[in-house]
């Protein structure tokens, strides 16, 4: 059951957006599609809704080939990233819209909208128009909207990224929650890789267009597979042919031996970690990061010359 | 996404040319059916000739006029405050909502024999530059409106805060914003004088040569059953026109280039 | 300082271009009192005008919105070859003079144009009858409801029709619920202007009516053929009607323009 891609392509003209990819979303996961603008994660998304037809693979929802169906035979919940709200309906018309279509008895319409206004806090709000809710009201109201016809599969692009910082963090504990509760399966578009590792029971990690990696958030930051997923999810440098992440990185103030060897450009505190920039030899520059209380230890300086020693540094295979 | 699908296209398709295309299409064969030379005969009649040069010349006077006086109209009635503006503002519409030969028969009251202000210009070419004054004041202004009230103001304080003086912050930052608006309104306008036929009709009289318009010389042909004559002035007439689109279509690729 | 005097000079060329002609109509209609002008408007022939007027609109407007609408959509929401040139057509009346209008409808439907022959050995009467004058006010009033809907449709994106789609509603469900109520002010403003074009169009209608007296004349014309007949409190006692006519559509226009948003 839940939701599997297998070999889709699609193209928009001369670009390819999705390249052959293939997935596996499990019954009732929470899923994140992670990657850089045009990595084709917000395509994918739209080719399991129905809202773009692939040139080749198919996708498959609880079961059923789901590929040349019509978005409103699919059963999918679908919530944009700018809300999407039917601005000339209240908070209510909104959320009943879907059993409106199907031509529900009123008594139950009313019942389910309560029953749904409850669940995602909106109650006061129910006869007020979208253009009088804050961003975030609105988007639970299409959350709100979208689960109202019970879907089989819930699907949200760049949920939280019209709204600040605040507002998305709040949300997101929020999802999270509501997952809990409803438990239908749930993929969500992200460029946020904190978001992703947050929220998410796997993460797919699109880039190009095609899938580098799926896996847990540990799996994918632990045991990153490409280079590219090392430097996305966390951040990490390259030092010639291997790849460390920053807060592997160990400072010697004399030489020793497998240590390479660089001169301090700046140094940043940051609350509780701190970022020392680094020169090297053949004039790359690096950052290594350190608590606070570590970098006192070294009683750095800027010009100062220090050894910079890689831990469980990591060498990728070429890609085939 | 268009909903229904092709069946839209088809009723749209079908409605269009039988109200728009097929017409037009049987004014074009028209003109071909004397022959090059007979269109050249008729085309360049000395009546015809005559009419399509004072057509041209009063529709370019009227437009200019107009780039300079709706700008002003749009500029008071967007950054001005007094007491009867809504009423002003919905006046400017007025020549567009009263019919043409109304108009003509209030500016003949207006300014022709037994006017109440003394001035008498029946029967001559001011009569005509009247007239299309009056057929197209919206223009200019509805165009220009919507940029005044769009204008970040912005830009203009960030001028006068580097020393600018008002003509300069007018003429170097608001004038280049406003430009676009006011050619595409001078360009309707033109157009909607080029062919401006009821308003003009009665006051000025009609008389070839001296105050015939291109639209009074077509129907006049069309009375007497001179069908080449007419379709050739009015094959002229549509070309102006298709022309005048072609322009504004450019204009408003022209303004979108700038925005990102 | 200097706004005052712009002030001035766009308010005397106003008082000048438009407020004068409009007060004249009602001055010169009532010059002999209002019973004349009474009388003159209530001649069967004049009642004919008006509601021969009245007809052909009620004809072109309703079709000219349907057109108006599905053209929108058309234009926004489904890019094909040759978009260019229906933008084209559809602008063209705007910018046309009418009596090149009417002549094109005369070639077209007049003893030897194309459909002529066959339309008279049917007994159709097109030209100088009602439905060349309908075909006519159609032409002139095409644009308007299409140039009012497409900028509303472009900015209100496709995101709400795509949300509708996925929670099940079908196409017709989609444009009734959604499309139709976010358009409707546009298609009201461009209704009203299809009317205000429909009810003043004059070159056009010279051309093909005829314009026999009791028949084949529409207000406007009946305005020209009374002045024509030296019936000078006739046809200023029919223009006030329609000035009044005019009057009412200004009104309705501003009250509909601010709610149309984005013009």
């Amino acid at each position: 059951m839940g939701i599997h891609v297998e070999g889709v392509t699609k193209r928009f003209g001369s670009f390819t957006a999705l390249h052959d990819v293939s997935l596996d979303v499990p019954q009732g996961s929470l899923t994140a599609l992670l990657g850089p603008s045009g990595s084709g994660k917000s395509t994918l998304l739209r080719v399991i809704a129905g809202l773009e037809r692939p040139d080749a693979g198919t996708v498959t929802i609880s079961g059923e080939d789901a590929t040349t169906l019509a978005p409103r035979k699919r059963g999918v919940g679908f919530v944009f990233q700018h809300y999407a709200a039917f601005k000339h309906m209240t908070v209510r018309g909104n959320i009943a819209f879907g059993l409106k279509i199907r031509k529900r008895p009123r008594a139950e319409v009313r019942a389910r909208v309560d029953e749904l206004l409850a669940l995602v806090q909106l109650q006061p709000f129910a006869d007020r128009y979208p253009s009088q809710l804050s961003g975030g009201q609105r988007q639970r109201m299409a959350l709100a909207r979208a689960l109202a016809v019970e879907p089989n599969v819930l699907l949200l692009d760049e949920p939280f990224g019209a709204l600040d910082t605040r507002v998305r963090s709040e949300l997101r504990e929020w999802l999270h929650r509501l997952h809990e509760e409803v438990r239908v399966t749930t993929v969500f578009v992200t460029h946020d890789q904190e978001e992703a590792m947050a929220l998410a029971d796997e993460i797919a990690v699109l880039h190009d267009g095609r899938i580098e990696q799926v896996g847990s958030p540990r799996e994918l930051y632990d045991q990153p597979k490409t280079p590219f997923v090392m430097s996305f999810v966390g951040s990490a440098a390259q030092l010639g042919e291997r790849w460390v992440r920053q807060h592997d990185l160990d400072l010697r103030l004399e030489p020793v031996g497998g240590a390479i060897e660089a001169r301090v450009e700046r140094i940043a505190r940051l609350g509780f970690e701190a970022r020392v920039e680094l020169q090297l030899a053949d004039s790359d520059t690096i950052w290594a990061q350190m608590t606070c209380a570590e970098l006192d230890r070294l009683e750095l300086e800027r010009g100062a010359t220090v050894w910079v020693l890689a831990n469980q540094a990591r060498v990728f295979a070429e890609r085939p | 996404m268009s909903p229904f699908g092709g069946l839209t296209l088809g009723f749209v398709v079908t409605y269009l040319s039988l109200i728009v295309a097929l017409p037009l299409a049987a004014l074009i064969w028209q003109s071909t059916k004397s022959g090059a030379t007979g269109f050249w005969q008729s085309l360049t009649s000395p009546e015809a000739v005559a009419a399509l040069k004072l057509t041209l010349a009063t529709s370019l006077a009227v437009a200019l006029i107009n780039a300079v006086t709706g700008t002003v109209i749009a500029w008071v009635l967007v950054r001005d405050e007094f007491p009867g503006k809504g009423v002003v503002n919905a006046l400017i519409d007025l020549p567009f909502a009263l019919p043409t030969i109304v108009a003509g028969l209030t500016m003949l009251a207006l300014y022709g024999p037994r006017s109440p202000v003394g001035i008498d210009v029946a029967y001559t070419r001011t009569a005509i530059v009247l007239a299309l004054l009056f057929v197209t004041l919206p223009f200019v202004v509805r165009t220009v409106q919507p940029v005044l009230q769009e204008l970040d103001r912005e830009l203009e304080e960030a001028a006068e805060s580097l020393g600018a003086s008002n003509w300069q912050t007018f003429s170097r930052v608001v004038f280049p914003n406003l430009l676009p608006g006011i050619l595409s309104g001078v360009a309707l306008a033109f157009a909607k004088a080029v062919g401006e036929f009821g308003s003009v009709v009665i006051i000025t009289g009609n008389i070839p040569f001296k105050t015939e318009v291109s639209s009074v010389y077509i129907f006049g042909q069309i009375e007497s059953g001179n069908t080449s004559g007419a379709a050739a002035a009015s094959v002229v007439l549509l070309a102006i026109s298709f022309g005048i689109l072609l322009l504004i279509g450019a204009l408003r690729r022209w303004t979108t280039r700038h925005h990102a | 300082m200097r706004k005052l005097a712009l002030r001035t000079v766009a308010l005397g060329y106003l008082a000048l271009i438009l407020l004068g002609p409009l007060s004249v109509v009602f001055w010169r209609a009532f010059d002999k009192g209002v019973g004349p002008a009474w009388t003159a408007v209530t001649t069967p022939d004049a009642v004919h005008a008006f509601k021969l007027t009245l007809e052909i609109t009620a004809i072109a407007v309703p079709a000219n919105t349907i057109f108006g609408v599905l053209c929108a959509l058309l234009i926004v929401r489904r890019p094909f070859p040759g978009k260019g040139v229906l933008n084209a057509l559809v602008d063209l009346p705007l910018a046309l003079s009418p009596v090149v209008v009417g002549f094109a409808l005369f070639l077209l439907y007049g003893r030897t144009g194309w459909f002529g022959s066959w339309l008279s050995r049917h007994g159709i009467q097109v030209l100088f009858a009602m439905p060349s004058m309908i075909l006519a006010t159609a032409f002139v009033s095409i644009p308007f409801v299409v140039r009012e809907v497409v900028p509303v449709l472009r900015e209100i994106g496709t995101d709400q029709e795509q949300a509708a789609e996925t929670l099940g509603a079908s196409q017709w469900q989609v444009f009734r619920r959604v499309t139709f109520p976010a358009i409707r002010w546009a298609v009201a403003y461009g209704v009203v202007l299809t009317t205000a074009r429909s009810l003043g169009e004059y070159g056009a209608v010279s051309v093909v009516s005829g314009r026999l007296a009791g028949q084949t004349e529409t207000a406007t014309l009946y305005v020209s053929d009374r002045y024509e007949n030296f019936d000078i409190v006739g046809a200023y006692a029919a223009s006030v009607v329609l000035a009044l006519m005019a009057i009412v559509v200004l009104v309705t226009m501003n009250l509909l323009r601010p709610k149309e948003g984005v013009h």
